[in-house]
């Protein structure tokens, strides 16, 4: 178990060394001139273009540039931001709560209907109830983030004037308001993730219930109810919690779309205005960030197999 | 009797004046921006919005009226010596946000850091200064290396903008995360991508036209969301509509609209001189970029993708601004015409022509019109969609043959013209060269009277016209939406929103 820990924590290293080259090789890779963003309505003056790039080091050959970063980064330093000239760390943990509780809130949106549903739908196979979660999943799965965000804000905030369109209120600012300007865009995100919960719910019960110990646990005479929560659905939840490890990464990417849609002022949209913006050192902190996270949740959830199975301790 | 008329006539004035809509109390400002500003140093910053949040915070030297002429701000007045010796006067009692004194000496600080801070992005705007020379507190000299009309304007823009020396000097490049100048508003916070929020300046010079405690500008990119945040109440303002969503704002009755004309324009620029993209039909033949123009019809294409909002144009300063020049008009649709232009440019139809368009889907709508538009000249027209950033990247490169591009448009003509038809000038992308242009924009830059420098913007025109190194397609509006009870709004056309006189009636 230690040996197996060890092992995993020493991959992390090499993990983030990888992603930092391959990052930076495609934004070597990426179509536009910083120096002409950041000159702005100044980018018709040749010579000053010019002076940004010699500035920002964008004249170098990218190894060069590459191991200024990485020396920076070494010492603690993620680099400032060109378009704001804000330290990246600073930026990064100034966003990281935000989408950090717009992910937590979506992932409790996922697993409070996706697995319900999911056991419902496994347990009334082929009744109006499989068809309804079926029916539900599926529109979980082909709706667009994009389209279901702006007809939420059109109906809930613009018809209904219940939530507040768009934006963000710090939790510690005031809780109230901070929920209501997170329900929405959490709602939307965990959307999606909720049917695939119910998708992989339902198949794993499926199994599950078919299983030698659960027709056994009905033999004993015990309540169908104890029988489905506490013998099929602890083991049916051993896929599915590595799946949720794996979608609460995703959260980190779906976040993206929602976060622009919704204007959360989050990581996903730091990095797509960092993207737009040609914002290099900002682009570089938040992926390396965002790989160092994957890394950590794909861990966590790991453990959190090894928890729900004991057999796997000894393996 | 006459009592009772007096008590009747006493009476109906204080209806009125309790029916007048007056500013309500403790009021917060909150307005929509289409994006984050960039850094908050205007020696720094380079955004569109980045001025409006400055307008804000920051008087300049000198303002624009609602006519778009240059009016006094931090600086009372003017005066030329010589074509080479400009005097500025300046405004008394004026402070800045930390307690200190404006005067001569801030205003050579803040046009000496322009001229010489790392980075700068305001070198280039007013670095025909030579020298300053402070007169007394109130008065100073700004000595140029040549005569530059446009430098009045250039002191009505982002250069015009006057910091707080102490603070400046003491923060040098982190100015812009607390900036300090001598506006109306004081700078209190700002969360990246969330909101600017500025507190009111108690001893800002102007103080009786500021009815706010409060201003917030939240950035709001998505022009559905930002329409949405509008209706829904969340904002007061939203600084710019799209021409499509203008019913929706009309349709509204708690809602309503401002519309002004702008200096921006949008066009197509053809690359006739820069690398090899250049060595194309419509690169290298001035008969092909006519009959191209002659197969549009801006009016309809305005209508179809526009709601016939914006103006058609054939010139970079609109109907509107004093450099407009009448004469100088969008010719009819007449494919046969252009038909004949092809025939005569000896090139065979149908003449493959890309675009290269930045994808917001209201551009790529217009150029798949125009694409529609100019088949039946005998263009075969690719359009070819582009990220912004990557598409600007590809123009200053010159890998291109044609670019629809627009401009933001500034007030004086040098700054629509000049850096984008003058020979090597970075707007210029399409690497248009002509010597007689050269001379006549030179030409232009000598003269302060706008009828002088009009006479010789005309003939610059005709050979412009002549040889159609870019379309001009239409002059751009300012469109703004709020709330109904937003009162004073004063509509400046270069599309920045002044909060002094605004209120909210209660």
């Amino acid at each position: 178990m230690r040996g197996y820990l060890g092992s995993r924590l020493a991959q992390i290293l090499p993990t983030l060394f990888l992603v930092s080259i391959i990052v930076f090789g495609l934004q070597s890779l990426m179509p536009g001139d910083p120096a002409l963003v950041i000159a702005g309505e100044s980018a018709g003056d040749p010579a000053l273009v010019a002076q940004i790039r010699r500035e920002l080091m964008l004249n170098r050959p990218i190894p060069v540039q590459y191991l200024h970063w990485l020396d920076n980064v070494l010492h603690g330093n993620l680099g400032y931001s060109w378009r704001l000239q804000e330290p990246v760390a600073a930026l990064i943990a100034q966003k990281l709560p935000v989408t950090a509780q717009l992910s937590v809130m979506a992932f409790i949106f996922a697993i409070v209907i996706g697995v319900p549903m999911g056991i419902l739908s496994a347990v009334k196979r082929n009744t109006a109830w499989d068809w309804l979660a079926n029916a539900v999943g599926l529109f979980g799965l082909s709706i667009p983030t994009f389209w279901l965000g702006i007809v939420m804000i059109l109906v809930v905030s613009v018809r209904l004037g219940w939530l507040p369109p768009s934006g963000y209120v710090p939790l510690t600012e005031n809780w109230v308001r901070s929920l209501a300007t997170t329900v929405m865009p959490a709602f939307v995100l965990g959307n999606a993730i909720a049917a695939i919960l119910m998708r992989h719910t339902r198949s794993a019960m499926l199994v599950a219930l078919s299983q030698d110990y659960v027709r056994t646990a009905r033999a004993k005479g015990l309540r169908e109810t104890v029988v489905i929560l506490r013998h099929a659905l602890r083991n049916a939840l051993i896929p599915v919690v590595t799946l949720g490890g794996l979608q609460l990464g995703a959260l980190l990417s779906g976040a993206v779309l929602t976060e622009q849609v919704f204007s959360v002022p989050g990581f996903g949209k730091l990095v797509v205005d960092a993207v737009f913006n040609r914002d290099y050192p900002v682009i570089q902190g938040v992926v390396l960030v965002t790989a160092l996270l994957y890394v950590v949740l794909n861990l966590a959830t790991d453990l959190l197999y090894l928890f729900i199975n004991p057999r796997l301790r000894t393996a | 009797m006459r009592k009772s008329l007096f008590a009747a006539g006493l009476t109906a004035m204080m209806l009125a004046v309790s029916a007048a809509p007056r500013p309500a109390a403790a009021q917060t400002l909150k307005i929509a921006l289409r994006e984050d500003a960039d850094i908050l140093d205007p020696t720094l910053g380079g955004s569109y919005v980045g001025r409006i949040v400055f307008a804000g915070m920051c008087d300049k030297l000198f303002d624009y009226n609602v006519k778009l002429q240059i009016v006094p701000q931090l600086a009372t007045g003017y005066e030329y010596k010589d074509p080479t010796h400009l005097i500025l006067h300046l405004r008394p009692g004026v402070i800045f946000q930390d307690g200190e004194k404006f005067d001569a000496a801030a205003v050579k600080y803040t046009l000496m850091r322009d001229l010489t801070m790392k980075g700068s992005l305001r070198k280039g705007q007013i670095n025909s200064i030579q020298s300053i020379n402070i007169i007394d507190p109130l008065t100073l000299e700004l000595v140029l290396k040549q005569p530059d009309s446009p430098l009045l304007a250039q002191l009505a823009g982002r250069p015009g903008i006057m910091v707080a020396p102490k603070v400046a000097e003491k923060e040098g490049r982190k100015f812009g995360l607390h900036p300090v100048c001598a506006g109306p508003f004081t700078f209190v916070r700002r969360v990246p991508q969330q909101e600017i929020v500025l507190h009111r300046f108690p001893g800002y010079w102007n103080a009786k036209a500021i009815h706010f405690d409060r201003l917030v500008y939240v950035p709001i990119v998505n022009s559905a969301v930002r329409l949405a945040n509008l209706q829904a109440g969340s904002v007061n303002m939203v600084e710019y509509i799209l021409p499509t969503d203008v019913p929706a704002v009309q349709k509204d009755p708690k809602l309503k609209l401002a519309m002004s004309w702008s200096p921006g324009y949008e066009g197509i620029t053809f690359n006739t001189g820069k690398g090899p993209k250049a060595k194309s039909p419509i690169g290298e033949s001035a008969d092909l970029r006519r009959a191209f123009e002659l197969a549009i019809d801006r009016t309809a294409l305005i209508k179809v993708v526009y709601n016939g909002l914006y103006t058609p144009i054939a010139q970079a300063n609109p109907p509107g601004s004093p450099f407009y020049i009448p004469s100088i008009q969008p010719p009819k649709r007449n494919i046969p015409e252009a038909r004949k232009l092809v025939a005569a440019s000896g090139f065979k139809p149908p003449i493959d022509v890309t675009l290269m368009t930045p994808n917001s889907p209201d551009l790529l709508q217009a150029a798949q019109v125009i694409q529609a538009m100019v088949k039946p000249a005998g263009f075969n027209l690719k359009i070819q969609a582009m990220e912004f950033a990557s598409s600007l990247a590809a123009g200053h490169a010159g890998d291109f043959q044609a670019y629809f591009i627009g401009w933001s448009g500034r007030a004086d003509a040098d700054g629509n013209l000049y850096s984008f038809l003058h020979t090597g000038y970075g707007f210029n992308f399409g690497g248009y060269s002509n010597p007689i242009v050269d001379k006549l924009l030179d030409q232009a830059r000598l003269h302060t009277n706008i009828a002088t420098r009009n006479a010789i913007y005309k003939k610059m025109w005709i050979q412009v016209r002549k040889d159609t190194p870019l379309i001009y397609l239409w002059a751009l509006k300012n469109i703004v939406g709020m709330q109904k009870n937003v009162m004073g709004f004063r509509q400046v056309p270069d599309g920045i929103i002044r909060v002094q006189g605004m209120y909210l009636a209660k």
